[in-house]
């Protein structure tokens, strides 16, 4: 597992997501200030809208947990598991950290 | 096949039904429901010149509204249906033998069944004197109209009856702009339903409004007058000068045809039936007002409807179907005094007791008439507050035991605590809606198979679709059915703010708070949500009109916002420049045509005057938009909860019928209110003249020309659920069409809820329509001036949000398709169609994507 740096903080939209490329898959990343680990990487494709499109869904904070809600059908997406809350399906997830000002992103 | 049809079609019997009144358009509809269309022909003939109409709202006919807003039925609906009907048709006579239903012109229709919904006319006392010119009856559209003209031109009227009707006329007369008197016969107003301190109170309340009242007054005669036209000279010799008389002394049944056909009559008139509104003659029925059961008329809508369900189901053989009598409890707002009357209401039964409270300060006067035993509520009359009647009603129609202090139940409230009565304690059978006769029970079914809100249950079973009357109680019980359930009815927005968004919007803009976390650090807890963020932000930019996509407002943006532009299903987006009115140069033309041509988008002129380009990505977004904006365009907002389209249509400049400008105020109304960030999407129209070729009336807000102005329309809706926008004010001048515009927009952004498009808010709207107008128009909450101001404050604080964007290099950079990579997303794949492109298919794409390996 190597760290690889992604983008810098500017880079990222408080309380919003981000989409970058990675190895040549669409990763979501989601800035929360307010959120312990405070970034977030999922898959950016959206299992059920079949789009790539999850950095732009809201996030929300939802009986303790953050989500990210999908742009096209507004299901519920858990931040640091993937897993969804309406469906039985996960989206794949990354680890991430904020170094100061720059995004490392294990792959 | 063909003798299969044959045969059905001659089996089927003939069904004739006289009089489209109320009663015999409810029969029709009822039949048509149960299926009856299969065995019978209908044909129905009517007297009137309309078909059936709302005659229990017949007054807001003087109100604004108009002979089509009162429509029950259109004749559409009847040809629909193949339903054979003769309006401004008299049926003068039965021939029960051969079976023949005898009209005017000397024609004759047979009958297999035949249905009498005759109404009743009203009584005019033959006083000498009562047939001179300039009196009146009120009873139909016509008499209106009468009355209306004759109003124009005179100063004075009185109304003979000081009844449940005859104020209600005198309201109208008032409101006709004469100076009203009442003359009643029996020593107190509304003798039937008031006692005697209850009449008395209700007569001073209506003096102080103006109207005078002469209570135990005969008319012996009525000759010329000489102030006025007439003078009516009294049994005391007293006599009143007035121009107009409007008799409203009762009314009696139409029972002509019975009379003449020799049917069973009562001795008071009344054509007579049984449990299954079955005459003397086993093939015909009589509902309605006509008809008397057990020796009683009933003149109220609701037992007519009953009648009319039971006749309609005894025709389809429902064994079960019978009219049982009809509690003839009522509730009304008479003159603006609300008076209500339930069961023994003068206290006759064998030992009934009375509770009596009255407030000469404030005139109101209730009691409350108990049993013998003093544990069931037998009867009430309230004068002056009605807010007592829904608990009264049913304790009284339930037999729900009374709690230990009675009195209670019609005493103020001290400290705000509620004595009303719990809808939890009511019974499954108990009636909530008596119009449609719509029980608790009938409402926990409708919840139980899937209807979520009041709205939805109306849907279901028309509770709160008649008079309207019982529309609080059904709030309660749908709500307390919802709660049963499991189902949250808590009215917070959602879990981080214990609040309605009308709270969050009063805390916005009362403590001037600018920003989601400030308010969420006020008022929320945790962190906010995809519910909450939006709901926010729409409101942070309805009171302040920001831009958007600052810092502090970007993650509050749903998808759409966030980009200023449509996410389509593949991720791509479209754009939708205004096009204000629908109008649009050629040059213009040419500039969106070149931008789609250079993009490669898909083109389509949309339903709303405007052109939509489909296909862009991400990260062409502004520069596409900085093409359109050069050219002089601005965003549509067709991704807001804002203002989308004012659609137009050509109007007088180029229409040989157009009485207005429709288009200079299509487009000065879209550019005044372009930018209003509202609950939810708000579309417009603007029509030069009554033909509406622009759909006004299914608009949020509607605009038609007419000689004398503009008519406003309110609250229309297409979409899911389509509402006929209701007329909200005539013939108006520019600028205060635009005044009204203005308090009703601001009103909606100020109390509707999250989501709610105005058709849906005015349906919740308690006091509805009327409320609206009088917040509006004679701005009864002192509103006005603020409603206006703070719209004019978006109007001044307008900006594109796409020119802002475009010279904003920090939003900008939000728009790269990745933060780390200049390539495409290779999943967004377009194939050609009718030459233009489309998003792929799953199985196109991976064609494709095999091919290209
Ligand atoms: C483009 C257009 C269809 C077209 O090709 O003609 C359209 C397209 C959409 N409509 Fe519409 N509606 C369009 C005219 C209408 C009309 C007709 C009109 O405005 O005269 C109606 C019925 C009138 C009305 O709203 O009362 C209409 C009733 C709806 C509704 C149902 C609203 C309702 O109250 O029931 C929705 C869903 C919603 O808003 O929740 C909707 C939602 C949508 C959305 C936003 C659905 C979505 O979330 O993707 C569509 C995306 C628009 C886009 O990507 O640009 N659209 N939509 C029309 C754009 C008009 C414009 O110029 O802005
Ligand atoms: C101003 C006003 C206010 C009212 N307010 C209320 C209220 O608040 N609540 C309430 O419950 N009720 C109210 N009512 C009473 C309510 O309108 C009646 O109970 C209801 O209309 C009765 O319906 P119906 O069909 O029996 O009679 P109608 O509605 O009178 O219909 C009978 C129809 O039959 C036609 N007709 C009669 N004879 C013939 C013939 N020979 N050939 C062809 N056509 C014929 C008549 O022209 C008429 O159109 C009000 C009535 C009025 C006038
Ligand atoms: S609504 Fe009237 S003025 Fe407008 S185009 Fe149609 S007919 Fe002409
Ligand atoms: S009681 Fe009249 S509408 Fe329900």
């Amino acid at each position: 597992m190597n760290w690889n740096l992604i983008c810098t903080k500017d880079d990222l939209v408080e309380d919003a997501g981000v989409a970058a490329m990675v190895n040549g898959e669409q990763v979501a990343i989601f800035y929360v200030p307010e959120a312990e680990e405070s970034v977030f990487a999922v898959s950016n494709w959206d299992p059920i809208g079949k789009a790539n499109v999850m950095s732009r869904g809201l996030t929300a904070h939802l009986e303790g947990q953050w989500v990210v809600a999908s742009p096209l059908y507004k299901q519920h997406y858990v931040l640091n598991s993937g897993q969804c809350l309406e469906e039985d399906i996960t989206l794949k997830v990354w680890p991430i950290k904020l170094v100061d000002n720059d995004v490392y992103l294990a792959s | 096949m063909t003798s299969l049809l044959g045969s059905n079609q001659t089996s089927r019997s003939q069904l004739v039904v006289v009089g489209n009144g109320m009663v015999g358009h409810h029969f029709i509809e009822q039949l048509i429901e149960l299926g009856g269309l299969d065995e019978y022909d209908i044909t129905v003939f009517g007297e009137e010149v309309n078909l059936a109409y709302d005659r229990v709202h017949l007054s807001d006919y003087f109100n604004g509204a108009t002979a089509e807003d009162l429509a029950m039925t259109t004749s559409d609906y009847y040809l629909n249906h193949g339903v054979t009907f003769y309006t401004n048709t008299r049926v003068i006579a039965l021939d029960r033998e051969q079976k023949l239903v005898l009209i005017e012109d000397g024609e004759a229709v047979s009958y297999d069944k035949l249905v009498l919904a005759t109404g009743s006319y009203p009584f005019v006392p033959p006083i000498p004197g009562h047939q001179r010119e300039n009196t009146f009856v009120y009873r139909t559209l016509d008499d209106l109209d009468a009355i209306k003209a004759c109003a124009d031109k005179v100063k004075t009227g009185t109304v003979v009856g000081g009844g449940l009707l005859g104020l209600e006329a005198a309201n109208a007369l008032k409101n006709l702009g004469l100076e009203t008197s009442v003359v009643e016969f029996a020593p107190r107003l509304m003798p039937v339903q008031l006692d005697e301190t209850g009449g008395a109170v209700l007569k001073e309340m209506i003096e102080g409004l103006g109207v005078s009242v002469l209570t135990a007054t005969a008319t012996n005669d009525i000759v010329d007058g000489e102030q006025a036209y007439h003078r009516m000279n009294f049994a005391g010799g007293d006599f009143l000068e007035t121009d107009l008389i409007l008799f409203s002394a009762g009314i009696r049944p139409r029972d002509e045809l019975a009379r003449q056909s020799e049917l069973e009559i009562g001795e008071r008139g009344g054509i007579v039936i049984n449990n299954q509104c079955i005459t003397s003659d086993a093939d015909i029925y009589a509902i309605g007002e006509c008809a008397l059961w057990e020796g009683r008329i009933y003149g109220l809508v609701a037992p007519g409807y009953t009648m009319a369900k039971t006749a309609a189901g005894h025709l389809m053989r429902n064994v079960g179907a019978a009219f049982t009598g009809a509690d003839m409890s009522t509730k009304l707002k008479l003159l603006g005094c609300d008076v209500g009357s339930i069961g023994d209401a003068h206290a006759i039964s064998q030992g009934a007791r009375s509770f009596i409270y009255q407030d000469q300060v404030n005139q109101e006067y209730r009691k409350l008439v108990v049993s013998e035993d003093g544990k069931k509520v037998i009867g009430a009359v309230l004068v002056g507050d009605n807010s007592y009647y829904d608990t009264l009603l049913q304790y009284y129609l339930n037999g729900i035991d009374l709690p230990e202090q009675a009195q209670s139940l019609i005493l103020p409230a001290s400290n705000g605590e509620s004595v009303g009565l719990g809808v939890d304690a009511l019974p499954a059978a108990a009636s909530i809606c008596s119009c449609h006769n719509v029980t608790k029970q009938d409402i926990s079914d409708a919840v139980a198979s899937g209807a979520m809100s009041v709205a939805d249950v109306k849907g279901a079973t028309k509770a709160a679709t008649g008079c309207g009357g019982c529309a609080a109680l059904l709030k309660k019980v749908v709500d307390n059915e919802l709660t049963a359930l499991g189902v949250e009815v808590s009215t917070d927005i959602c879990e981080h703010f214990p609040f309605t968004r009308q709270d969050l919007y009063n805390l916005v803009k009362v403590e001037g708070i600018k920003s989601f976390k400030a308010l969420l650090d006020k008022h929320g807890k945790g962190h906010g949500c995809e519910i909450c963020k939006p709901a926010v932000g729409s409101i942070l930019a309805s009171v302040w009109n920001d831009y958007v996509l600052t810092n502090d407002h970007i993650s509050l943006q749903d998808t759409n916002d966030r980009f200023l532009a449509n996410m389509q299903k593949d991720g791509t987006y479209s754009i939708v420049p205004r096009i204000p009115g629908g109008e649009i140069t050629p040059e213009k033309l040419i500039v969106i045509g070149e931008v789609a041509k250079d993009y490669k988008l898909y083109t389509k002129i949309t339903g709303g005057q405007r052109i939509d380009l489909f296909g862009a990505t991400l990260a062409q977004l502004p520069e596409i938009w900085k093409r359109l904006i050069d050219a002089g365009f601005e965003t549509g907002q067709a991704y807001g909860k804002s203002v989308r389209t004012v659609k137009s249509c050509v109007g007088s400049t180029w229409c040989r019928y157009g009485v207005n400008d429709s288009v200079g105020m299509a487009i000065k109304i879209e550019n005044r209110y372009k930018g209003l960030r509202s609950p939810h999407k708000l579309k417009f129209a603007v029509s030069g003249c009554t033909r509406e070729c622009a759909e006004a009336q299914s608009k949020d807000i509607g605009v038609i020309a007419t000689e004398g102005g503009w008519n406003l329309y309110v609250c229309g809706n297409g979409g899911m659920k389509p509402r006929h926008a209701d007329l909200f004010a005539t013939d108006l001048d520019d600028e205060t069409l635009i005044r009204y515009i203005d308090r009703v927009l601001m009103f909606y952004v100020k109390t509707a809820d999250r989501l709610q498009r105005t058709s849906v808010w005015m349906d919740g709207l308690e006091g509805g329509l009327d409320y609206l107008k009088d917040v509006v128009i004679n701005d009864s909450l002192g509103l006005g001036d603020e409603l206006e101001q703070q719209m004019s404050h978006v109007v001044d604080t307008f900006q594109c949000e796409w020119k802002t964007t475009v010279n904003d290099e920090k939003a900008l950079k939000t728009f790269r398709q990745f933060v780390n990579y200049d390539g495409t997303d290779e999943n967004v794949v377009f194939v050609q169609e009718r030459d233009q492109i489309r998003p792929a298919t799953e199985d196109e794409k991976y064609e494709l994507i095999a091919k290209a390996v």
